[in-house]
């Protein structure tokens, strides 16, 4: 049990330092900056206190909002997020397959946890550029941005998750 | 009493989402409100320090160009003075005047610790504060041009709103007419800047100089900001007026805080004219 939550926190600390210190500054094709943060809600033990995931996550986007001076955009996209994970897991795999004790994300079938993190990281990344934008006119800019980061943010998470945890 | 609490309980994680997720939205909109963002900004002791950590890194990766820019603003500065003491050399008297002596810019070098260029709102973080007499609305220029404006201190930190900002609007003019306008960033190319509100009498063509009006008090008179790249006429008017920068804001690092010590006087005297 304790090792869970030493696992969490060492993950919140190095993909907080990862984000703010490295990904903020790659400026791919000049405006790609990858959002891998989000990793750490998709990976919290679903059969863990609630309420620790909404505080914590609120607590994961405030520190981004703070490093990147962007108000509390990043705070609420994250909160929506963890949210709205277990609701989105449920209609993905279907009530009968989902077993709250034994969930893991790697051993769920592959096309159903991509899904799942395809759909997670558009969500959050609708939300942040709409409230960085905060206009009705840059719909489009909204939605291109919200694209190609996004495939962005999927590729890394996805190979993230896949060299970094273990298969059970 | 029992049907509230039994309601609370049920509901429990939803009100603490919706409590939250207010919290987040009113950071958001206090933040995209100009003058007020007191609480979330990296002017803090944790995030500058950490970020001055990894500039002190970062800036022996730049030490080459950031030294060929002085050594070019040096022999500028130089030219300069030369053409000073030519003109005072060939005049038949010198007036003495103390009156002209008075400073009324004060300039302070400082580094940028941490630059955005890419996203729609800019903050740019530096490395002086309270500490060493920064206070919010300073104007912040390198030798190729103008930057920003300060926009919260810490004691020893403050951040900069950039000119690739939303909120960003400075007084700029021709260089060769005195037609001025609003310069302001439009989210799409960090190279280029927009101009509005330019009146229509005014002549521009592509290749036209661009500097800073010092109709407020920020930025002195004169700051070079860049070159007219692409104009768009509607109906008449000025549609839109690119300004391709001088500066490469992906790659700045030493700055000049420009602080306008006449500025209190010049308020003060506005204001009670506005009152009267």
């Amino acid at each position: 049990m304790n090792n869970v939550a030493l696992n969490n926190t060492l993950r919140f600390i190095g993909l907080l330092l990862l984000q703010v210190l490295v990904l903020n500054h790659i400026n791919l094709f000049g405006f790609i900056n990858p959002l891998l943060y989000i990793v750490w809600v998709l990976l919290y033990p679903i059969k863990k206190n609630k309420t620790t995931l909404l505080l914590l996550s609120f607590l994961l986007g405030l520190s981004i909002d703070f490093f990147s001076d962007s108000g509390g955009i990043h705070a609420a996209a994250t909160l929506f997020i963890a949210y709205i994970r277990i609701p989105v897991l449920n209609t993905i795999l279907g009530k009968s397959d989902f077993d709250y004790l034994l969930f893991n994300l790697r051993s769920i079938a592959f096309i159903k946890a991509f899904t799942f993190i395809a759909l997670l990281t558009f969500i959050h990344h609708f939300i942040i550029f709409s409230l960085e934008y905060f206009s009705f006119n840059s719909i489009s800019s909204i939605l291109y941005n919200t694209l190609l980061t996004g495939v962005f943010t999927i590729i890394l998470s996805v190979l993230g998750i896949i060299l970094f945890t273990k298969k059970k | 009493m029992q049907h509230l609490i039994y309601f609370i309980r049920k509901y429990r994680y939803f009100l603490l989402f919706i409590l939250l997720e207010i919290l987040a939205f009113y950071l958001t909109i206090q933040h995209h409100s100009y003058h007020q963002s007191k609480f979330v900004n990296s002017a803090n002791f944790v995030t500058g320090g950490l970020y001055n950590k990894v500039s002190s890194i970062n800036e022996y990766f730049h030490l080459k160009t950031e030294n060929q820019l002085l050594n070019e603003e040096n022999a500028r500065l130089k030219n300069q003075l030369d053409r000073v003491q030519i003109i005072s050399n060939d005049s038949v008297y010198n007036v003495l005047d103390t009156t002209y002596n008075i400073q009324k810019y004060e300039y302070l070098v400082a580094k940028i610790i941490n630059n955005n260029y890419s996203k729609r709102n800019n903050y740019l973080t530096i490395n002086k504060g309270s500490d060493t007499n920064i206070s919010p609305e300073l104007g912040v220029i390198n030798s190729k041009g103008v930057i920003g404006v300060v926009k919260n201190v810490s004691s020893n930190f403050a951040t900069v709103l950039s000119i690739l900002n939303s909120n960003s609007k400075i007084n700029v003019r021709l260089k060769n007419s005195s037609h001025f306008g609003s310069l302001i960033w439009n989210g799409d190319d960090y190279a280029f800047v927009q101009i509005i509100d330019f009146p229509r009498q005014a002549k521009l063509k592509k290749g036209d100089t661009i500097i800073t009006g010092g109709k407020s008090a920020i930025f002195p008179e004169g700051i070079s900001i860049g070159t007219i790249e692409n104009i768009i006429i509607k109906n008449h008017q000025y549609h839109q007026i690119d300004v391709k920068l001088f500066n490469d804001m992906s790659s700045i690092g030493q700055v000049q805080i420009i602080k306008n010590l006449q500025k209190e006087e010049q308020k003060a005297l506005e204001e009670k004219s506005n009152n009267e």
